[in-house]
């Protein structure tokens, strides 16, 4: 199989891809890339701040932070059509919702678990929805919002409304059999819809080439004729001119496509998670050489962009984010009759 | 005797019967080289090899329909599901399969499997991290459920159900893994190390708890409060705090069920309050209530009542709303000594 090191990342970027599906780095204008940079660094700071609350008990249970991913929904998310397009993913889900316009205090205010979080308090970190934005969760199941995204897409089919439906999971997820009976049905009935691996190659604690006879997660379409590609999803730029293309070709009413982001997580799996499976110098090598956020960085640098206009963008972000957490922590908590709502239509 | 949280417990049972019997294996998402999400296999694979403890990928499906296949063939296997919440893509192969083969067959398949999952709440987990299932599965035909609630009976039912011949589906009330709950969500968990009571000392060479036999944890004259797993605690909460005279019977296992211990003490109370963390409706309970009213109906002074989980999903932020702590509880006792 033909394989490339790309220069920049390090990490192996596959090149026998589909001829339909070639793709090239997004060449970004200064304010493009400086709105890609703004996304990136609001999801980091959103989910540091998260943690933080997370340790002063805050936020109860289980809590997955993006940290190290935010190039992968950032360069997609930024090439979607927004109020037109549907995004679901599993319970990593803090920085796709940000992405869909949805607001870091409503967002942080259902972490903390209060009234006025966006799924009332009811969800959590990994069950939040808004329609509204066309952001259909939230999974806590591993590998169950793959079907969804199938559903979602055949509804944009049906409808004819030219949207298409981005189902994100992760290398973990991609193992469990419904992603299968997905892709095959999305593919035979030629629906709209992205399917996109987050491999950031540790399901939970078990690293990718213990549980995947077939690591090379963007081939798992091949038997049932879905076209994959791999990218280097710490880069935004790469994500973004393979997101174009991508998107395009399902659209166009081609059929569904794989899209395998080559990416990394720096925290552990959930917030318990002290990661002993993996070293700490796999971790720093990682932020030290790869970092989307410092990448995009260099690239505003190298084009201009001055050290004050950085540091303005960070201080306001941090403003924005703080602003979050008083809200998620000062917000009252659900009144106990919230209990019984909303399980069915009527009550019984 | 050494003490032992109930972790421990379980991991000591499994490295018994790895010891014990070429046909054990372990298998589940992250059991091997990570030792489990709540370590209960930690170090099992170091210990006995990576063909006897593997990790498998996520497809609980998967997992169950190959345990299955393995048991068929004379393994006995013990598949870990990480949380009871991910437990229902393999349903269709526990209740068409592993449920059902030996009857079809006639007897011809044994089916020597034991199913591990951490189940129920108390842990901020949220609807897909906290649910008590365990009604689906008593309501199946041809599997057994068993439901520890100490270090002790967590082992020896533990090596029980993996000697037993038929599957059998061990739920882990995780809430108490590391100490008894006594309720009330805003007390420290006490440790299993610290817990005066004999339940906490657990040998560690092979031992077993006879599935099908109920322990009576309290004795009592005025009332028996039926629960199991985490419950328990509780419901002894509920009667120390209430100063009823509560008999306390831990079920131990649901399926089969101690019928026998059960009519015993409800015909000595003639009341009889069933407590578990499931929704209300086809519960457990709902079972366990109808058995009491058939066999003990004559002896009855009150209606029998239940304390389970609301109607509802496992909510998020209303965890201490829905969970039947011993608040409830007691409302329940008080009702049932009133008649």
């Amino acid at each position: 199989m033909a394989r490339t090191k790309t220069a920049k990342s390090g990490a192996e970027i596959a090149t026998d891809m589909h001829p339909d599906l070639a793709f090239q780095t997004f060449t970004a204008s200064k304010d493009q890339l400086l709105e890609f940079y703004k996304q990136m660094l609001l999801i980091r700071r959103f989910e540091e701040r998260a943690g933080q609350l997370y340790g002063l008990g805050l936020i109860g249970g289980f809590c997955h932070l993006y940290i190290g991913q935010e190039a992968v929904a950032v360069g997609l998310q930024s090439a979607i059509t927004p109020g037109k397009d549907s995004v679901v993913t599993g319970y990593r889900d803090h920085g796709h919702m940000l992405l869909c316009g949805i607001d870091p205090k409503v967002v942080m205010a259902e972490l903390t678990g209060r009234a006025a979080g966006i799924s009332q308090g009811k969800g959590g970190s990994m069950h939040m929805f808004s329609v509204e934005h066309g952001f259909f969760g939230g999974h806590g199941i591993v590998g169950a919002q793959v079907s969804l995204g199938a559903g979602l897409g055949f509804a944009h089919k049906y409808k004819g409304d030219g949207g298409i439906a981005i189902a994100y999971f992760g290398d973990g997820a991609a193992n469990q059999g419904q992603v299968y009976e997905s892709l095959n049905m999305a593919e035979l009935w030629k629906l709209p819809v992205i399917f996109v691996i987050e491999n950031n190659q540790y399901a939970m604690g078990t690293a990718i080439a213990r549980a995947s006879s077939e690591v090379h997660l963007y081939r798992r379409g091949e038997s049932f004729r879905v076209p994959g590609i791999q990218v280097d999803g710490m880069d935004v730029l790469a994500v973004r001119g393979a997101s174009e293309v991508a998107i395009d070709y399902v659209r166009s009413g081609k059929g569904p496509v794989i899209m395998e982001m080559m990416t990394y997580r720096y925290r552990g799996h959930s917030m318990s998670d002290p990661a002993k499976y993996r070293s700490k110098e796999e971790v720093q090598d990682m932020r030290e050489h790869n970092d989307p956020i410092e990448r995009a960085k260099k690239a505003l640098e190298a084009m201009g962009v001055g050290e004050d206009v950085l540091k303005t963008i960070d201080k306001d972000i941090r403003t924005r984010v703080s602003e979050a957490a008083d809200f998620a922590e000062q917000s009252p908590e659900p009144d106990p009759n919230e209990l019984y709502t909303d399980v069915l239509v009527g009550s019984y | 005797m050494p003490r032992m949280n109930m972790i421990e417990a379980i991991n000591s049972a499994l490295n018994v019967a790895l010891a014990q019997s070429p046909d054990v294996t372990i298998l589940g998402e992250d059991v091997g080289y990570f030792g489990g999400v709540f370590r209960a296999t930690a170090g099992l694979q170091k210990r006995h090899g990576k063909t006897r403890v593997f990790d498998t990928p996520i497809t609980e499906c998967g997992i169950i329909g190959v345990a299955v296949g393995m048991a068929a063939y004379g393994l006995r296997p013990v598949p870990e599901i990480q949380f009871a919440d991910y437990i229902y893509p393999a349903l269709d192969q526990l209740v068409s399969e592993a449920a059902r083969l030996r009857y079809r067959s006639a007897g011809e398949f044994p089916m020597p499997i034991t199913v591990r999952s951490p189940f129920g709440g108390g842990i901020f987990g949220g609807q897909t991290h906290s649910q008590s299932p365990e009604g689906v599965f008593t309501h199946v035909a041809g599997l057994k459920t068993v439901i520890p609630s100490n270090p002790y009976d967590a082992k020896g039912l533990l090596l029980a159900a993996i000697a037993d011949n038929d599957p059998v589906i061990f739920f882990e009330p995780k809430r108490i893994y590391n100490g008894p709950f006594d309720g009330h969500y805003d007390t420290p968990t006490v440790p299993w190390a610290k817990v005066d009571d004999a339940t906490a000392e657990v040998p560690e060479g092979h031992y077993t708890v006879p599935l099908g036999k109920a322990r009576v944890v309290r004795e009592g004259g005025d009332v028996t409060l039926l629960a199991y797993g985490t419950m328990v605690h509780v419901a002894g909460t509920a009667v120390a705090e209430s100063g009823v005279d509560g008999e306390i019977i831990d079920l131990r296992t649901l399926i089969p069920l101690d019928i026998e211990t059960i009519k015993a003490s409800v015909k000595k109370t003639g009341r009889c309050v069933i407590v578990h963390e499931a929704t209300r409706t086809g519960g457990f309970g709902a079972e366990l209530s109808a058995l009491v009213q058939e066999r003990c109906f004559y002896h009855l002074e009150a209606p029998v009542q239940r304390v389970t989980g609301f109607d509802t999903p496992y909510p998020h932020s209303l965890e201490w709303a829905y969970f039947p702590g011993p608040v409830r509880i007691k409302r329940a006792l008080d009702a049932v000594m009133k008649d």
